[in-house]
């Protein structure tokens, strides 16, 4: 009678629509060759893994500053910190506490945080970290485009805030993060080494019970996935998190196919130096992309410079004083006229949409600041577009750019990454405050419910923005001259587009939320 | 609709307190649209316990009602899909966050637990009466208690031993294949008893109350879970969930079984146990989440204390 139900059993509790993933088979099958539980007694399995050395209830792939934000996340809630956290990434600086030395000169590599995400960091405690270095704060922002026929100017004062967004280098971030984390008593190990396989075999269950499980036997009966790492450690964990980046590893285990394309354009990133303070951001849109001015501190600004792959490399290889004046050229004269600004007294076809008129309506148009000096090397990076047809299945769960990448034109890639980390730390204290196992597909899927519509549709404005930007063509031209024109004079549309891009909304539109 | 039951509750029962709600995120505060059916002219009968004969203690096993064994054998047909998430019980496990999170409140405020716990039942002893496959208890235990799970149907018994033992915080759940009346025979005595969708395929409610009641130890919580016997529940768990949606089996629930809040209130007070909270389950069919809500009109969920 056991063995008939036994042999039911393996064939319709498998029926949870688990595949067999065994990625790469070949070390899958093979047991572990960590140690095995030692035995605990039954009044002891408190938290399951107080014994096991190689088990962990969530193993964040990828220790970058999305993964670090998650554990961070983790680690700040009373409902998670007593997890077990594995961050595997081969990067040395996790190991210690790194110092930023003030006067290091600014990394190239900015992130402009939204206040979504300045919130997310000061909940948990965070970002008092990131005001001990570097960062800029800039509550201007202006955008327009080479044909001279429109521009518009955005001000935190339009939305009644103080800030429209924080500059701040990405190891700035990162390191913030990780002093977060180690402040805290939260149980997290790290992995030096890289992954190069992962296992999860469907729910089964055996008729020995063991009273003491060691890994080994969780793992077969699907309670575990296996991690196998490249410097031939094994680790075992309920869920797993890719944090891995665009180029995750993650992803391609798991099977999740992906859905995109590559922009035919590079971005050349550098970090300059003015004469005098900057406040504010700038962007405009050229013929091959779009050029972006933002305030770091100290006078320095980062520029994030998209264009076709040959011109970036011919910009990164010139000589520097060219550079400097091809910059300030395209920042300036370059391309086209200056867009004319329009008088505050005269009457003009928007003076009827005007309303509540924003502060920044009357604004008029500016010039960026100069460039001085070059302050850093030149980096390149091509752009693409790439997004996970799903996030999650069971035991496995991307985050950050993992699960998508976006042109930087808006700034938005990374504070997707933590609105990500941030909805799924929640997720993850929902499931434990009602008992569920934080590995279960129903859990994650609420995850992916939340962060999919949002991320979708944030990647379909940037990408419409790209290629709506990238054409030069007299109608399509006068059209975005429009869009800028409405943009600076509709008021509750600037309002929205500014608490969109905030972080503050979660969707462009006001549609009736489906959540 | 919901605030006649509680001023009738009120009425009948002492001060009713509002009911609060713990961390479930999918709250929702309006009702689903209602799918009520206007012809549906079944009178509603006063289901009153004492109209039911009392042949012997045991809840299902009473030889001469047909209606107990064509229970039993309904849920021994579906038993080996109890885990199977999109399966017949796809319903439970949507419905199941939700039930928890009314239980985790409503029993860390009584037992003075930390609610920002990871395991606030850590040292209290639970019976899940109709546990089925363990779809209630083995949250349950990774919530800390120390569970035990009893259910008629010796299927389940087995599914939900051989589900448990999947899981180390799990293994430890203690699942027997007898009912309530047989456990207060052993003269077992639990913190909290919980009895979720089960009233309404119990042959004597009344007596089933008494048998959850005898089972709480005095100050101890008994948490009752079902569908109300009104016309909205009508169209929606009959008629819309088991004929036009098919999320249930046909005949998985009778309307003529099912319980109202005051009729509930009424045979747990004569068991001794006074309800205070009660909430609702709504479905939002956009999301398809179950949330807590004051509309108690479909399902409902009712927490009582046992007096000493």
């Amino acid at each position: 009678m056991n063995r008939i139900i036994v042999g039911r059993l393996s064939v319709n509790v498998s029926g949870l629509r688990v595949l067999q993933r065994s990625f790469c088979s070949s070390v899958a099958e093979k047991a572990s060759s960590s140690n095995s539980g030692q035995p605990s007694s039954e009044s002891e399995v408190k938290q399951s893994f107080t014994n096991n050395d190689d088990q962990y209830d969530v193993a964040v792939v990828g220790g970058g500053m999305v993964g670090m934000a998650l554990a961070c996340s983790l680690a700040s809630m009373p409902l998670t910190k007593h997890l077990s956290v594995a961050i595997i990434d081969s990067n040395p600086a996790l190991g210690k506490s790194n110092f930023i030395k003030k006067e290091d000169p600014p990394d190239p590599r900015v992130s402009t945080v939204t206040p979504a995400t300045i919130s997310f960091f000061k909940e948990i405690g965070a970002w008092q970290y990131v005001q001990q270095h570097r960062h800029a704060y800039f509550d201007k922002m202006q955008v327009w485009d080479y044909t001279g026929l429109g521009y518009t100017k955005y001000n935190a004062r339009d939305v009644n805030k103080e800030i429209l967004g924080c500059v701040v280098e990405n190891k700035v971030l990162h390191s913030s993060l990780l002093s977060c984390m180690q402040n805290t008593e939260f149980r997290k190990t790290i992995y030096p080494s890289r992954l190069t396989s992962m296992a999860l075999l469907p729910s089964s269950s055996s008729i020995s019970v063991d009273s003491t499980p060691s890994a080994t036997t969780l793992f077969t009966k699907g309670h575990l996935a296996k991690l196998d790492l490249s410097d031939g450690k094994s680790l075992y964990a309920k869920l797993v998190v890719g944090a891995d980046g665009g180029k995750s590893r993650v992803r391609e285990l798991a099977g999740f196919k992906t859905t995109g394309w590559s922009y035919s354009q590079n971005a050349i990133i550098c970090t300059v130096e003015h004469n005098k303070e900057n406040y504010c951001a700038w962007q405009r849109f050229l013929p091959a992309g779009p050029i972006a001015l933002l305030p770091i501190g100290d006078n320095f600004s980062n520029i994030v410079w998209t264009m076709n792959p040959k011109d970036a490399s011919d910009c990164k290889s010139m000589n520097e004083d060219d550079f400097v004046k091809i910059l300030n050229h395209a920042l300036d004269y370059g391309y086209g006229p200056h867009p004319k600004s329009i008088s505050s007294g005269s009457v003009d076809m928007f003076s009827w949409f005007r309303g509540d008129a924003t502060l920044s309506a009357k604004e008029c148009f500016e010039v960026p600041p100069r460039v001085v000096k070059l302050a850093s090397e030149r980096m390149v990076f091509p752009l693409s577009l790439k997004h996970a047809n799903n996030y999650v299945s069971k035991r496995v769960v991307l985050i950050g750019d993992a699960a998508h990448t976006v042109h930087p034109l808006a700034g938005q890639g990374v504070n997707l990454g933590f609105g990500d980390a941030s909805t799924l730390s929640r997720i993850i204290a929902e499931g434990i405050a009602v008992g569920a196992d934080i590995g279960e597909v129903s859990l994650l899927k609420k995850y992916e419910a939340e962060r999919k519509p949002a991320n979708i549709v944030m990647m379909a404005v940037l990408d419409g923005f790209q290629k709506a930007y990238s054409v030069d063509f007299g109608p399509l031209n006068i059209l975005r001259a429009a869009a800028f024109h409405g943009a600076q004079y509709i008021s509750p549309l600037k309002r929205n587009i500014i608490s969109y891009a905030s972080g503050e909304q979660r969707l462009p539109l006001p549609l009736p939320l489906f959540t | 609709m919901a605030a006649r039951h509680l001023r009738i509750l009120s009425g009948c029962n002492g001060a009713l307190l509002s009911v609060r709600f713990f961390s479930d995120s999918t709250l929702a505060q309006e009702p689903i649209a209602s799918t009520a059916i206007d012809s549906a002219s079944v009178s509603p009968s006063i289901n009153t316990a004492e109209n039911h004969s009392q042949l012997n203690n045991n809840k299902k096993h009473s030889a001469p009602s047909s209606l107990k064994h064509a229970e039993l054998a309904k849920f021994s047909a579906i038993a080996d899909t109890w885990w199977d998430s999109e399966g017949p019980y796809k319903p439970l496990h949507a419905l199941n966050p939700t039930r928890l999170a009314f239980i985790r409140s409503t029993l860390c405020r009584h037992f003075r637990k930390d609610p920002y716990s990871a395991r606030p039942f850590e040292g209290l002893n639970i019976v899940d009466v109709g546990c089925g496959g363990g779809i209630l208890s083995e949250p349950l235990a990774r919530m800390g208690a120390t569970v035990t799970g009893i259910d008629a149907v010796e299927k389940n018994i087995k599914i939900a031993r051989l589900h448990a033992d999947l899981d180390p915080e799990t293994s430890t759940i203690e699942y027997c294949c007898t009912t309530a009346e047989k456990l207060v025979e052993e003269q077992r005595k639990f913190d909290a008893v919980i009895a979720s969708e089960v009233i309404e395929h119990v042959a004597d409610p009344a007596e089933f109350c008494k048998s959850l009641s005898a089972l709480t130890v005095s100050e101890g919580a008994t948490v009752i879970s079902t569908i109300n016997r009104s016309m909205r529940a009508y169209a929606t768990a009959i008629i819309a969930a088991e004929h036009i949606l098919h999320w249930l089996p046909k005949g998985t629930h009778q309307w003529s079984s099912f319980l109202t809040p005051e009729e509930l209130v009424l045979i747990l007070q004569r068991a001794s146990i006074d309800v205070k909270e009660m909430a609702g389950f709504v479905y939002n069919p956009l999301t398809g989440r179950w949330s807590l809500s004051d509309d108690i009109s479909v399902n409902f969920i009712a927490f009582g204390t046992k007096n000493s």
